[in-house]
């Protein structure tokens, strides 16, 4: 177990359409976080920058382009590209020099000005490019392999359409409660069922769409907390990055196929359970010591998939979960009470540090009308591209 | 588009992998410099066709047409196109594709067998470039 680092101040822009860029969105999103921890720019030694690769890459690279942004004064700057689990790898980067002794307060800021439609890889020839090849040869987005994971679920585990929309609905009556949400309307079952079918059997309200957000962290040491009047502030004690082991015997974006097994029996958890454990073994907790996860719910079915990986529930049991009511607001387990990626859409890096703002503010107690009662121990978990993921534990 | 993912004609079509010689691991698309299994010492890597015929882990489709890179005809309506994700029993992996024109998802199932077949990617007025299907066994098209 490692020790703890503080989590004094938390700050969003709200996720959307806005058509602007992807600067503004992390500045705001900083100067809100800086704002909630009581501190000024000048204050922080250390600035994280998680990387959006579109508006990012070349020509920005998050870290210093956020710092500029916000005035040049002199902090250590750090970058941080891996796909969807940039942010906790933001925040994981800032930690690490916290418990190094190489900064008592750093400033975590992701945020993504994303296009419309489908994700596609970045142009040009590129047949080295596994993601690029994906495209290339099969056109399979990642909508696809949503699809065929849900489908797998169905024959595996006898779920069906009508389960995941349930998803949907319990995320998106949670979202309507959050300001910081894209979609803040209800949606029904008919809804879901309603509109269109994208990868089959998933629709478009099975799918989260692709968003404009921001969000930022404000980290420090135990010690620095102390220091500047917050004894007993929210905490991370877990920030889990492990890779896949060899071989990895499920189809993972962006790969046209898996690992073979032929040579070495797979592992007994795929990467997905690896990566939940990693960071309760790391937080010396377990997934009953849980008030509230956030969740990749790229897909609904995908959300499923997670209560079974954090241990929530046993395998294939995701449903009888969701049907019981234990991960809705006032249920055992609630999960996505931020509304989730359903109500967000996707902002790639700055989602991961959106959900640590969402367990910062239910820990705090200050998440209004969403507000899990009495929350102590949260955690969020997310999967990118290539072998990433991560989970952050936090706790109060 | 890629060189020796596959090759044959007809019942000879094949996908090519390579063999690690050392610890018998199967790679596709195939691994030409370094075995991956982290426990092997490392061993040449020999091309290895793979199995003609698997079973259907999952399938899905795409009812919207993908972006670029991939080539579509912005003059035609988009079909939707079915992907079956194949589990090969002797290599104990699963291979992504593209249906067999026609295969939609209503002639789907897991655990459906299935076979590997030529089929074509894209071609314009001087290129055809070709690419594999999965199509299920018994079904001639």
């Amino acid at each position: 177990m490692t020790e703890e680092v503080a989590v004094l101040g938390a700050g969003m822009h709200p996720w959307g359409k806005w058509g602007r860029n992807f600067v503004e969105y992390g500045v705001a999103a900083a100067r809100e976080a800086l704002a909630d921890a009581g501190l000024k720019w000048r204050d922080i030694g250390a600035i994280v920058g998680a990387d959006t690769v579109r508006g990012g890459y070349p020509g920005h690279v998050a870290g210093a382009t956020f710092a500029k942004a916000l005035g040049w004064q002199g902090a250590r700057v750090t970058s941080v590209y891996a796909a969807c689990a940039s942010g906790a790898q933001a925040i994981d980067a800032a930690r690490a020099q916290i418990l190094a002794g190489l900064a008592d307060v750093v400033l975590v800021v992701g945020a993504d000005a994303a296009p419309k439609g489908f994700f596609r890889p970045a142009g040009g020839d590129r047949p080295d490019d596994p993601d690029w090849l994906r495209f290339r040869i099969l056109g399979a987005t990642n909508p696809v392999y949503f699809g065929l994971y849900a489908r797998r679920r169905m024959a595996e585990h006898s779920d069906t359409p009508d389960d995941f929309a349930r998803v949907k609905v319990k995320n998106s009556a949670m979202g309507a409660l959050n300001p910081r949400a894209r979609y803040r309307s209800r949606v029904t079952a008919e809804e879901v069922a309603a509109s269109a079918v994208v990868a089959d059997p998933l629709r478009l309200l099975d799918i989260c769409a692709t968003s404009d957000g921001g969000a930022a962290v404000v980290l420090s040491s135990m010690e620095y907390a102390r220091r500047h009047g917050q004894a007993e502030p929210v905490r991370i004690l877990a920030v889990s990055t492990v890779t896949p082991r060899y071989p990895s015997t499920v189809l993972d974006l962006p790969d046209i196929a898996t690992d073979s097994a032929r040579a070495v029996e797979p592992p007994g958890e795929t990467f997905r359970r690896s990566i939940a454990r990693a960071a309760y073994e790391e937080a010396g907790l377990g997934p009953e010591d849980l008030s509230l996860a956030e969740v990749y719910d790229l897909s609904t079915a995908l959300e499923l998939q997670w209560y079974e990986d954090l241990g929530l529930c046993g395998e294939g049991e995701g449903v009888k979960l969701l049907r019981d009511g234990a991960t809705a607001l006032g249920g055992r387990i609630p999960v996505n009470v931020s509304g989730g990626l359903a109500s967000f859409g996707e902002a790639v890096p700055a989602q991961a540090i959106a959900q640590v703002c969402e367990l910062t503010r239910q820990l705090r107690g200050v998440a209004g009308d969403r507000q899990v009662p009495g929350a102590r121990v949260g955690i969020a978990a997310n999967q990118g591209l290539f072998g990433h993921g991560s989970a952050v534990i936090a706790v109060r | 588009m890629v060189t020796g993912w596959f090759a044959g004609e007809g019942n000879d079509f094949r996908l090519l992998g390579t063999r690690c010689s050392a610890c018998a691991s199967v790679f596709f698309p195939r691994e030409d410099h370094h075995c991956r299994n982290p426990s092997c010492r490392g061993g040449e890597l020999t091309e290895v066709p793979l199995s003609r015929r698997g079973r259907v882990w999952s399938y899905t489709d795409s009812r919207y047409p993908p972006p670029s890179p991939y080539v579509t005809d912005p003059e035609l309506s988009w079909e939707p196109c079915a992907f079956i994700a194949v589990e090969l029993e002797a290599e104990r992996m699963v291979v992504l594709g593209q249906a067999a024109p026609g295969v939609t998802v209503a002639d789907l199932a897991v655990g459906l067998e299935v076979e590997v077949v030529p089929g074509v990617l894209h071609e314009d007025a001087e290129t055809t470039w070709m690419t594999w299907h999965w199509r299920p066994t018994g079904v001639t098209a």
